[in-house]
């Protein structure tokens, strides 16, 4: 198998401020997003020679993003892979930079959630369906499928719930603290582990602090080839992994699966350390950007990728590793905990917070000298996931 | 000789005390509490469950027909037992028939089983019976109706109860009704209702069955008919010279309430669930005239009583918190509905495709590994082996919840809703919801079985597949 390693790099970013952005729409929203881009790669819109649009429900088609900017002509081309659209809207924009296709791309995530008039996502029944087109399928929402990998992972590892959502808590706690420091959070405010324990339940055992929000948002990312990157700017930020894990199910047929780990997170690490040459993440990775659409999830995510040993994820949270003074910062921005999740903005979101830590611009969130930054979103439930992790460094 | 060969019952795990009636309404506090069908629950899924329970041990290869009588069916305009049948698992050549428009549609139903197995035409016949009625708030109907259903097999092998006669009558009266398009029952003023109607034709009924069949009251051990209420009861018992205490089968007024369709046949179980091999019974319905039969119970009872029927359903069960709660789950009171997406009408073509592993739970299992794998796949997820399966069915598999979660976000009419990964007896794995459970007794490792259900209704077509529940008993 090939690689991207070291063969295209992002050269500008940009990103909205994240949240119930009631007067803005999906457009306004790409608009703003890629202005900053453009701006900051010191290019103009007419130098894009193609685009994606990573989007889950806000537009069905590529369409949109042409009219938005009013990109004249170029190819165009809608990317979906549940949440992680965005990231996979990139990893589709590299590809056809190291392909040759292309010297300068757009990528771009956006989703619209806001407009729904109801809390939580909309539906995505049609992922499970026992059969399809039937809806015969268990009640899904995102909050009771995470759940239920908060209840085995407490039972494997015998923690009871108090014990066991003390840990989330802290997780929650630490992401906020984060969000404070981010003026484009939707979320800007400290919690304290009383706040989140005494939380109400939206799905036991998870209460309303270990779910992230719902918002609007986008963010876009300027690719161009790896020894182009240095004409654009000084500290282009270059692509190292790109991989993406999807399960074939088994995990909701097989009882083998455990419910206490993602397997499909662990997966696209593992093929992503190959592919960006990494040993030894827990030591190499300065700093990552995890899909924390739920506590657990986090804390599952830092075993699945390798920065713990399994079961011992919650002494590296008591110690406070993982926060931005600890060993390996994660979720610097505030993670999905205060940004929410607008599904097709969140891996570019998060690709942005990165870009920004590694050129040293993160402002009061600024991590010190770090060299290599990790991605990682988590679409779909435990048992049946689409993942994708992506590395990048200096 | 033909007779009953087997029986099961359901009674719904919850119940509601008449006083939490009463209190929201005022009024008269009657005694007792009816049995209420989960919001998941109609007359087709506790029929199934009625059945599930009587086929205890029988090989359904030697079913040749099935019988759904209720006034309640899902449907005006599409067959039940079709449905039931389905969800059974029944042969695909098995005569279905349903039967309503009275509450003694399931002893017509018994009628035409043994008028068929008598002329050879089906060697064994399932007759299920349930109803789910409705009574107007602050009524009388509403007090007294409950929900539940009952399976009798009927056969000529390995009889437990011999129906040694049987005696009809039909009677036109506009007593106790309800128009295609009502949803609630209607009835005429009390006393007509029993003067001219139930207290008249139960006795001439069984008058004229005794006489047909030259016995007299004492011949009987238990005595067995329909009743609107424990005084309509006792009022024809009395006047048919029966003694109430010794013969007369209680009416589960304050335990389950009236069942409509269900009741008497309901009540044929609990009777024979007491009985020993030589009792007679007197077993009579009510509605639009009164159907008799004279039954003799077999020594072949002792192989019939590891059953849940009607003494385990029972026991088992909970109550239910308020009467706000049954108004909500009938939806006979609008409420705010949750902020969350519509779901979406459910392809029929897709249903059909389904039908085998929707309604009767058939998952497969890879002929090259071995492994049990529900939906059914056309890929194995272990080895990979391409269209080679045969047929599994997870239905009557017991299995063990891995994991759960108490989800307050999903829309439910009774949140929170449990969702749960329960993995089968003997392999395989299923994601799907919990039923009929106390959030507070769910554990990780507790051992649940699978129940047939309706999960919901969306632009005209009830959606039924399958839940797991704590084992019920």
């Amino acid at each position: 198998m090939g690689s991207i390693k070291d063969k295209v790099a992002i050269i500008g970013m940009g990103c909205t401020k994240f949240g119930e952005n009631w007067d803005k729409s999906a457009s306004d929203m790409i608009v703003e997003a890629a202005y900053e881009a453009y701006e900051d790669a010191g290019i103009e819109p007419n130098d894009i020679e193609a685009a994606w649009l990573g989007t889950w429900k806000t537009y069905e088609c590529g369409e949109p993003l042409a009219v938005a900017l009013k990109m004249p002509y170029k190819a165009v081309t809608r990317v979906e892979n549940l949440c992680a659209s965005g990231s996979d809207a990139l990893r589709n924009a590299c590809y056809a930079v190291a392909a040759g296709a292309y010297d300068v791309v757009l990528a771009v995530g956006v989703e619209k959630l806001k407009d729904s008039g109801w809390s939580g996502l909309p539906d995505f029944a049609y992922m499970v369906p026992h059969y399809p087109g039937t809806g015969r399928m268990e009640s899904l929402t995102a909050p009771g499928h995470f759940a239920m990998l908060a209840t085995r992972y407490f039972d494997k590892y015998g923690l009871s719930p108090e014990e066991g959502k003390k840990i989330l808590a802290k997780i929650a706690v630490k992401n906020h603290h984060n969000g404070v420091l981010n003026p484009k959070a939707h979320f800007q405010r400290e919690i304290t582990l009383d706040t989140a324990l005494k939380s109400p339940i939206v799905a036991w055992p998870l209460g309303l602090y270990d779910c992230c929000g719902v918002s609007d948002g986008a963010a876009v990312a300027i690719v161009t080839r790896a020894d182009m990157a240095k004409n654009f700017r000084h500290d282009p930020v270059y692509v190292k992994a790109l991989q993406i894990a999807t399960s074939p199910q088994e995990g909701l047929l097989d009882p083998e699966y455990d419910y206490a780990h993602v397997e499909e997170t662990y997966r696209a690490g593992v093929a992503a350390y190959k592919e960006a040459g990494i040993s030894n993440p827990r030591g190499e990775i300065s700093i990552a950007e995890v899909h924390d659409c739920f506590s657990i999830t986090e804390l599952v995510i830092y075993e699945d990728l390798q920065f713990s040993p399994r079961g011992q994820a919650k002494e590296d949270v008591e110690a406070g590793f993982f926060e931005l003074d600890g060993g390996l910062p994660v979720n610097t921005d505030g993670g999905l905990k205060c940004f929410g999740h607008p599904i097709g903005a969140s891996g570019l979101r998060m690709m942005y917070e990165v870009y920004k830590q590694l050129q040293g611009k993160a402002g009061a969130r600024q991590v010190k000298n770090p060299t290599l930054g990790l991605t990682h979103n988590l679409g779909g439930v435990p048992g049946l996931a689409t993942v994708s992790v992506l590395i990048v460094g200096l | 000789m033909v007779g009953i060969t087997s029986y099961g019952a359901y009674i719904p795990f919850y119940r509601l005390s008449r006083a939490r009636i009463s209190e929201a309404w005022g009024g008269r506090a009657l005694p007792g509490e009816k049995a209420v069908a989960n919001y998941d629950e109609d007359s087709i899924t506790m029929a199934v469950a009625a059945a599930m329970d009587c086929l205890t041990g029988v090989d359904i290869q030697t079913i040749d027909s099935l019988y759904f009588a209720s006034t309640t069916s899902a449907y005006k305009e599409k067959q039940a037992s079709a449905t039931v049948a389905t969800a059974l698992d029944l042969r695909r050549e098995t005569f279905t028939a349903d039967f309503s428009g009275s509450l003694r549609a399931g002893t017509n139903a018994i009628r035409a089983a043994m008028d068929s197995i008598s002329s050879g035409s089906a060697r064994n016949v399932l007759i299920c019976a349930a109803d789910m009625r409705l009574g107007l708030p602050m009524g009388e109907k509403e007090l007294s109706f409950g929900d539940g259903a009952v399976a009798l097999l009927l056969g000529s092998e390995r009889v437990i109860a011999t129906i040694e006669g049987s005696y009809t009558i039909s009677d036109e009266i506009i007593d106790i009704w309800r128009l295609d398009k009502d949803t609630f029952v209607r009835s005429w003023e009390d006393r007509f209702i029993r003067e001219k109607g139930y207290a008249s034709i139960i006795p001439e009924a069984i008058t004229n069955a005794l006489e047909k069949y030259s016995l007299t009251a004492k011949e009987f051990s238990k005595v067995v008919f329909y009743a609107r209420d424990p005084r309509d009861l006792a009022t024809v018992a009395r006047e048919l010279g029966f003694d109430i205490k010794a013969q007369v089968q209680d009416l589960l007024y304050d335990t389950v309430g009236n069942t409509g369709t269900a009741l008497a046949p309901m009540l044929l179980v609990a009777a024979l669930e007491e009985a020993k091999a030589g009792d007679r019974i007197l077993f009579a319905s009510y509605g639009d005239g009164c159907d008799v039969y004279v039954l003799k119970v077999t020594p072949e009872i002792e192989n019939a009583r590891d059953r849940r029927g009607v003494k385990g359903h029972l026991a088992a069960k909970e109550m239910l918190a308020s009467y706000q709660k049954y108004m909500r789950w009938r939806e006979i009171i609008p409420v705010e509905p949750a902020a969350r997406p519509p779901l979406e009408q459910p392809s029929a073509v897709a249903l059909w495709r389904d039908r085998k592993g929707g309604l009767a739970l058939h998952g497969v299992k890879c002929k090259q590994c071995g492994t049990p794998q529900y939906p059914p796949q056309r890929v194995c997820m272990k080895c990979q082996a391409k269209d080679d399966f045969e047929d599994y069915s997870f239905a009557d598999r017991k299995g063990v919840l891995f994991t759960f979660s108490h989800d307050n976000l999903a829309a439910s009419i009774d949140p929170p809703t449990t969702v749960a990964v329960v993995d089968f007896e003997g392999g395989g794995r299923i994601v799907c919801d919990m039923t009929d459970r106390g959030p507070q007794q769910i554990k990780v490792g507790m051992s649940v079985e699978m129940t047939f259900r309706k999960i919901y209704e969306v632009g005209g077509i009830p959606n039924y597949w399958w839940k797991c529940r704590p084992v019920r008993c």
